[in-house]
């Protein structure tokens, strides 16, 4: 594909802090290469608007390779830009044409608040995190990794599972604002693995508790959050998480 | 775990929409089944003797008690899950996702249940009201008296178009309403197998066609003259 540049309208929401009340400003960017990624195209704009003295664009962003889960816009419409199974560091200028307005927003939930512009605070995450998403181990020696045998099929699902990096577009994307999938998968990650047994139906019930306390909604299987998730993570493990929380919850018999 | 927990978690409340949801479509299994006795093509005598079962037999009577708390539980948990999902972002988007990714009538079972809710207080007012409560005129088989809900029906239906639309639009909002709710009922249940998954969608497809089709034909046969 031949390379090409292109001027751009960009229309991006900006707020001053968790409290003002923000509004979308629109910027004009000239001469973005068609091989830029999105993020460097918010570099050359925020270098631009340094040099006017103006105040530039806060946005998430850390490993800028898809590994990391930081990078966090919502671009026209959709959790990280136009293209499946990308996140908005890895998706190119080449998505756009010359002309194109392309309109920037942050996650919007209200377990997501905003902190500045386009970045919101999603240690909610971190908080569901610590409430189960851990296994315990024994210090000393590290074992050999072949000593616990695992079928083939489990680790390749636990697998894709892991792949989750927490970025949030999925709450981003539902329209209940459930963080289900991301739940579902760290929950399906260690549920498939033997390593995961010992704290089992604790983890499962907690990490739900936690989710619900931070305010995220009920799954109803709409089905966005796997059509917008980077990591492509898949909608059954929502129905795996259902299945541990009904044998845990059915089974436990302590007060949670 | 207390039950209260249990059920009152996000996913505990789900799973109260399920199996409500399976509950009532196992009665709309019996209710087409029992319907479609007008199609015997005996003036509604079989229709006529299949009701007066279900209106005083004592099992279907009592079953009918459960089928009412049924419903309740999943239109007030239904409203009261839409209400509550979309209260967690108050600030929404300036554009909108849309259908990318997510159907039409996956996002709309909130919308789609308060139509099939408008629709059955339209039906209970035509058919149980006077049956169970302001009482209907009766008809005679082998000397025998019946509910005549077959000419009930006639009534309702044969030169009435604006109710058979009404009729028609109803199930085409059930049909919609089940094709995500029959599959997502066993998706919240905890169905992870896919040969299990693919299976459960074709069924849930099936159902969601031919159930509300099924219903559908019965006010279009009264206006048409079929029975």
């Amino acid at each position: 594909m031949e390379h090409y540049s292109m001027n751009l309208t960009l229309k991006v929401w900006k707020q001053k802090n968790a409290t003002a009340e923000g509004n979308f400003e629109t910027y004009q960017v000239k001469d973005i290469s068609s091989e830029m990624s999105f993020l460097e195209m918010f570099d050359v704009l925020n270098e631009q608007l340094i040099h006017e003295g103006k105040d530039p664009i806060a946005f998430d962003h850390d490993c800028r390779e898809g590994i990391c889960g930081m990078c966090s816009m919502y671009i026209n419409g959709r959790p990280h830009g136009p293209w499946h199974g990308t996140t908005t560091c890895q998706l190119h200028m080449r998505a756009f044409k010359d002309g194109d307005t392309i309109v920037v927003e942050p996650w919007r939930a209200n377990a997501f608040p905003v902190v500045k512009d386009l970045v919101v605070d999603r240690s909610a995450f971190d908080r569901v995190i610590q409430s189960g998403g851990y296994i315990s181990v024994n210090t000393g020696v590290s074992v050999d990794g072949n000593t616990i045998p695992i079928e083939r099929e489990n680790a390749d699902k636990a697998f894709a599972a892991a792949a989750c990096i927490g970025c949030g577009a999925c709450v981003a994307a539902c329209k209940n604002s459930s963080a289900m999938l991301f739940v579902s998968a760290k929950v399906s990650h260690l549920a498939l693995l033997p390593q995961g047994d010992v704290e089992r139906k604790n983890r499962v019930l907690n990490m739900v508790a936690q989710a619900d306390k931070e305010g995220f909604g009920s799954c109803t299987f709409t089905e966005a959050c796997e059509a917008v998730c980077p990591k492509e993570i898949s909608i059954t493990n929502i129905s795996r998480l259902n299945s541990e929380y009904l044998k845990a919850g059915l089974s436990a018999d302590k007060a949670h | 775990m207390k039950w209260s927990d249990f059920f009152t978690s996000s996913v505990g409340k789900k799973l109260i929409m399920s199996l409500s949801g399976l509950f009532l479509i196992a009665f709309l299994v019996v209710h087409v089944g029992l319907n479609a006795c007008i199609w015997a093509m005996d003036d509604g005598v079989m229709f006529n003797k299949a009701a007066h079962f279900m209106g005083a037999n004592v099992v279907p009577r009592v079953l009918e008690i459960g089928l009412f708390a049924g419903f309740l539980l999943h239109i007030i948990q239904g409203l009261a899950l839409e209400f509550q999902n979309r209260s967690n972002r108050k600030k929404g988007y300036a554009v909108k996702m849309g259908s990318k990714g997510s159907a039409w009538y996956r996002k709309s079972m909130g919308l789609l249940g308060t139509l099939i809710l408008l629709f059955l207080i339209m039906h209970i007012s035509h058919f149980w009201v006077p049956s169970r409560i302001t009482g209907l005129e009766p008809t005679y088989i082998d000397g025998k008296e019946y509910h005549d809900l077959f000419g009930r029906m006639a009534a309702v239906f044969t030169d009435n178009i604006g109710i058979v639309i009404l009729y028609v639009l109803g199930c085409i909002s059930l049909a919609w309403h089940l094709v995500h709710g029959f599959q997502s009922a066993f998706r919240t249940l905890g169905l992870t197998n896919h040969k299990y998954i693919r299976l459960i969608n074709g069924l849930g497809i099936g159902f969601s066609i031919i159930v509300p089709l099924a219903f559908a034909l019965m006010p279009i046969s009264f206006y048409m003259g079929w029975v």
